[in-house]
């Protein structure tokens, strides 16, 4: 079973939604909460049996799907990806269990089952059609998601978020099916496996422009500045589980495809467009920041201060060494959890009051206490305290990107400083004073239902600020080899002298520029 | 004088069975309601159908001998039997066999009563699948004209004041394209002196293109007329309106079988000009594809009636696959034909599926008859009709795994491979807008509240076994469509390599 483990990850939650139809709404709840349970289960029993000291793929699984075109259904995780796969069926399972009274339930939790298996698939799929199937699907059950449960302008923004990311992607396609091109031009033979492509050297100029072809699709995903437009929208509008999976998890597909694709593939083009992706990360880092701190909603705020914090994730990413690659793969994690429970507390709030508007509140702390501690605790980590996740995870990808370059690294790390500004005013607006409006007197505290999402993501905040050794071992392995790769990839002196020589052996196929011309 | 002396095997008859077959079919249609008048409409259509099969059986028994000792040629070399033939007479036989089911509806509708319904649908594809099975202009015109007169006819036995419209202005617009086509092939016959185009293209090649200038004129005539039969801008205005007067499943089989017909013959008129490094023939074409899909796709935006929009999107993606007589390498004329057995499917689902929701009658007030607004809310009144609904706009949209995609995906990398970068940059941004139109159907379905005027029972009004098993079908196909492209593309690619293009 095991040898098949990643496809049954990602086809269980699928099956198990189809079967989903059969059941009477009453009971759909108690089933989505099973399915996701087993689901997780079954990822623990992943990490459990996964080989930390391997830097490569494990648990790898090889069908041929259209072999006469090299498409094969190739699935496998390292330490990159594992993590990440883990927080996707976790989130699916805190979602749904920590789901408030909606209408419809049962479709909710149908198109949750189904978004389940696009997300574990993306993540574990090291075939790029593959990966790029399981990267367009996932917007047909968000699109489904926002547009039937949002808000009043729920269709605009559901529109806007499937036509931007649908339009990158399609670049993106292109930029795929160049890079076969260029692979069988080089082999004679047609393949999208990622892991073969790893060994192809391509000429700068042709790295430049692929490069770009996949920038576009996955910084629209991230969001990256100036894409970022489609996101206030798409979290504004979005229900509170449609914000939480897509801040947690379906934003970390743009970044983790970035060291999945980016990095490893074009070497020279990342070195090349470090400087101008770590100026847009950290305009970014800033100009989000001060739009939330504008913000009158406490739901807008959560949303800009995580695509702030997005922008560190990318800083550290194009680090381009082990550090700052370790450290933003951490920060992709932490920020997961903490932007997913900082979402899971707005719609707390929001369920009871049916406002989002912070001026409607104000003296919350002392209405209600557990929840104020919880959303303190969640502040205090999203901004990066000492001995919380997410500090970690920044930590080292300043770190990384320090040893690149100075002035930008302490831009950055004022503008997080900063972004503690913005937090701790809404924390003020919101939680402390006088009870002023009446609505607000009587408002119960968190129930049983939210501590069930609420108090694991709190632990796992804390236990990973202070022992995050479990979590970065596999990552910094895997990570390790990558940079490795790309070291040994690299052709121009600059790239060589920018990515650390780790000095791990890796095998790859030079291609003389003249034979890809 | 020495008597003509020609022995039968020599003729090679076996190259014409599977266009006989229909023909007979028909004959046999029209001799059946002689003898005994007013039969069901089932009868006719089954009959149609065990034709069509045996049809189907007589192409099988083609491509196996074309797998063994290639390209055939009969009836006095007219016939030409190669990959291309066999490939767009399967997909010409197997619409057909998708689309006559169809007339079973629950309403009875004036056309299906009439036999001659039937007959005038099998001459029509005996006469594409003549046009396809030929290198002589000629038999080419002759083909093409029995097709397109049957089907003018097809069209006004729908009985609604726009059909006759639509008729009539699809007859005129046929017209002026059968004069351009004529006076191309005179032109091309004046040059060269013969009316086979492979010996046009040797002739031409021979003396080097010297009359280049008569060349242009005759391809120009000749695309005209083409651009005509496929829509392509700025020849398609004919094609929305056509598309709104006839039947939904009429306008569905209007927008696959006559293209890949007129695709197959654009192939061997054009291929060989481009491989003669032709520039202004490539200029040409490049324009009319870029043109022809974007234009198509920002018209279909702002549509109103679905069936509208869909006619407009079948001309963007008439304009798509155009692309690959514009690339024409094996790649992309492979790509071709994969993509258009993967749209058949789909599009003549997506139109079956406005089929089933037609009214005898307009509501007053309500001037077409797939409005937006009717499917609003339709997940809660018919969930099952609205997600095969959904999942054949997001096939048309390219959204993986779905069948389209694999079509656009080889066709895109054929335009890599074949150096055309900003083509396929063109092809990718022009799915992307339309996106958004497929988008908006669904919106209407699952995020909008049912409308009040709108019955739970009319939008599925229609339904028959007969047209839910045709919507299985293409529903199956646009699902599991992965697990067929790697055989229907050794297949397909064998057969295009194999006769040369």
């Amino acid at each position: 079973m095991l040898d098949h483990i990643l496809s049954i990850l990602i086809f269980f939650p699928a099956v198990a939604a189809i079967f989903g139809f059969a059941i009477h709404k009453d009971s759909m709840r108690a089933y989505g909460i099973s399915v996701a349970i087993i689901e997780f289960a079954l990822s623990l029993w992943l990490w459990f049996s996964f080989d930390s000291a391997v830097s490569g793929m494990q648990f790898m699984e090889n069908i041929p799907l259209i072999s006469s075109f090299g498409i094969n259904y190739i699935l496998g995780v390292d330490g990159i990806s594992l993590f990440i796969i883990i927080l996707a069926s976790f989130f699916t399972m805190i979602g749904i269990a920590s789901l408030s009274d909606v209408k419809d339930v049962k479709n909710m939790i149908i198109t949750l089952l189904f978004l389940q298996m696009t997300m574990v698939g993306v993540f574990a799929a090291l075939d790029a059609i593959v990966f790029y199937i399981f990267w367009e699907l996932s917007l047909v059950p968000m699109l489904y998601i926002i547009g039937a449960w949002g808000g009043p302008l729920r269709i605009y923004a559901s529109v806007k978020f499937f036509l931007y990311t649908f339009a990158g992607s399609l670049v993106m396609l292109v930029g795929i099916l160049f890079m076969a091109y260029f692979y069988y031009q080089a082999t004679g033979i047609w393949s999208f496996a990622i892991l073969e492509w790893y060994r192809l050297v391509l000429p700068e100029s042709f790295q430049l422009w692929l490069f770009g072809a996949f920038f576009i699709g996955f910084a629209i995903k991230v969001p990256m500045f100036p894409f970022h437009t489609w996101l206030p929208y798409a979290h504004g509008q979005a229900p509170t589980i449609g914000s939480v999976i897509l801040a947690a998890i379906l934003l970390k597909m743009g970044t983790y495809a970035f060291i999945r694709f980016s990095l490893p593939l074009f070497p020279d083009a990342s070195v090349f467009f470090m400087f101008p992706i770590a100026i847009l990360a950290i305009i970014m880092i800033i100009y989000t920041a001060m739009v939330a701190y504008a913000q009158k909603d406490i739901k807008q705020v959560v949303a800009y201060s995580s695509v702030s914090h997005m922008g560190v994730i990318i800083l550290g990413t194009f680090a381009l060494n082990v550090e700052g690659i370790t450290g933003s793969i951490f920060l992709m994690i932490a920020h997961g959890v903490v932007s997913g429970a900082l979402f899971i507390l707005v719609g707390v709030i929001y369920d009871r009051r049916k406002t989002k508007m912070m001026s409607e509140f104000g003296g919350l702390a002392s209405v209600m206490p557990i929840y104020a501690t919880i959303f303190g605790l969640m502040l205090m980590a999203s901004v990066g305290m000492p001995l919380t996740i997410n500090f970690v995870g920044e930590f080292l990808s300043l770190l990384g990107f320090y040893q690149q370059s100075q002035t930008l690294t302490i831009l950055a790390g004022i503008a997080i400083i900063v972004g503690a500004i913005y937090m701790l005013t809404a924390y003020k607006k919101m939680f402390f004073g006088e009870v002023t409006n009446e609505k607000n007197k009587n408002l119960p505290d968190v129930n049983k239902r939210e501590m069930v999402a609420l108090l694991p993501l709190a632990v796992i905040t804390i236990w990973l600020g202070i022992y995050p050794k479990p979590v970065l071992e596999p990552i910094n392995n895997s990570v390790e080899s990558v940079v490795q790769l790309m070291h040994d990839k690299a052709i121009s002196e600059e790239a060589k002298k920018r990515i650390p020589n780790l000095n791990k052996g890796v095998e790859i196929i030079q291609t003389p520029a003249q034979e890809v011309n | 004088m020495n008597p003509v002396d020609i022995s039968i095997e020599s003729l090679n008859l076996v190259t014409l069975a599977p266009m006989l077959i229909p023909i007979v079919g028909a004959l046999f249609i029209l001799i059946i309601d002689m003898i005994k008048g007013g039969l069901d409409r089932s009868l006719y259509v089954m009959l149609s159908l065990l034709f069509l099969f045996m049809d189907f059986a007589a192409l099988l028994n083609a491509s196996d001998i074309f797998t063994q000792s290639g390209t055939m040629m009969g009836v006095f070399d007219v016939m030409l039997i190669d990959g291309l033939a066999i490939l767009s007479q399967f997909i010409i036989v197997g619409a057909s066999i998708l689309f006559i089911p169809l007339v079973l509806t629950n309403k009875r509708f004036h056309e299906s009563s009439y036999p001659e319904f039937f007959a005038l649908f099998l001459f029509m594809i005996g006469g594409f699948q003549f046009m396809v099975a030929t290198d002589n202009l000629i038999l080419i015109f002759v083909g093409l004209e029995t097709a397109s007169l049957a089907l003018y006819t097809l069209i006004a036995m729908h009985n609604r004041d726009r059909s006759f419209e639509a008729a009539v202005k699809y007859f005129t617009m046929g017209a002026l394209a059968a004069g351009f086509y004529s006076f191309g092939s005179m032109i091309l016959y004046a040059l060269t002196g013969s009316v086979e185009i492979n010996q046009i293209a040797q002739v031409l090649e021979a003396d080097n293109y010297a009359n280049i200038g008569f060349v242009l004129i005759g391809v120009v005539f000749l695309l005209a007329s083409f651009g005509f039969k496929l829509s392509l801008l700025p020849f398609h205005t004919w094609a929305p309106d056509i598309y709104e007067g006839s039947s939904a499943p009429m306008a569905g089989y209007m927008s696959i079988v006559p293209k890949i017909a007129a695709f197959v013959v654009s192939m061997r008129l054009f291929e060989f000009l481009i491989h003669s490094d032709i520039v202004w023939l490539e200029v040409i074409l490049y324009i009319i594809v870029v043109v022809t899909m974007t234009m198509a796709n920002i018209w279909a935006l702002v549509q109103t009636d679905v069936k509208r929009m869909l006619a407009y999107s079948s001309i963007s993606h008439a304009g798509f696959v155009m692309a690959a007589i514009l690339i024409a390498t094996t790649q992309a004329n492979s790509a071709l034909f994969l993509y258009w057995i993967l749209f058949s499917f789909t599009n003549l689902g997506s139109f079956a599926m406005l089929w089933i929701s037609r009214e005898k009658n307009l509501p007053p007030g309500q001037s077409s008859d797939q409005s937006y607004e009717k499917f609003s809310g339709l997940v809660k009144t018919s969930p099952v009709a609205a997600s095969i609904m959904a999942l054949f706009m997001l096939s048309l949209a390219g959204l993986p795994p779905f069948a389209l995609f694999w079509g656009k995906m080889y066709m895109i990398s054929s335009a890599i491979t074949g150096g055309y970068t900003v083509l396929a940059l063109i092809m990718a941004l022009n799915s992307a807008i339309a996106g958004y139109y497929y988008l908006k159907l669904i919106v209407y379905m699952f995020m909008k509240e049912p409308s009040v005027a709108h019955q739970a029972n009319v939008n599925i009004g229609n339904i028959t076994l007969s047209l839910k098993t045709i919507i299985g079908i293409a529903a199956v196909g646009t699902i599991f469509a992965f697990l067929a492209i790697n055989p229907i593309l050794e297949f397909v690619t064998s057969f295009v390599y194999n006769s040369g293009y």
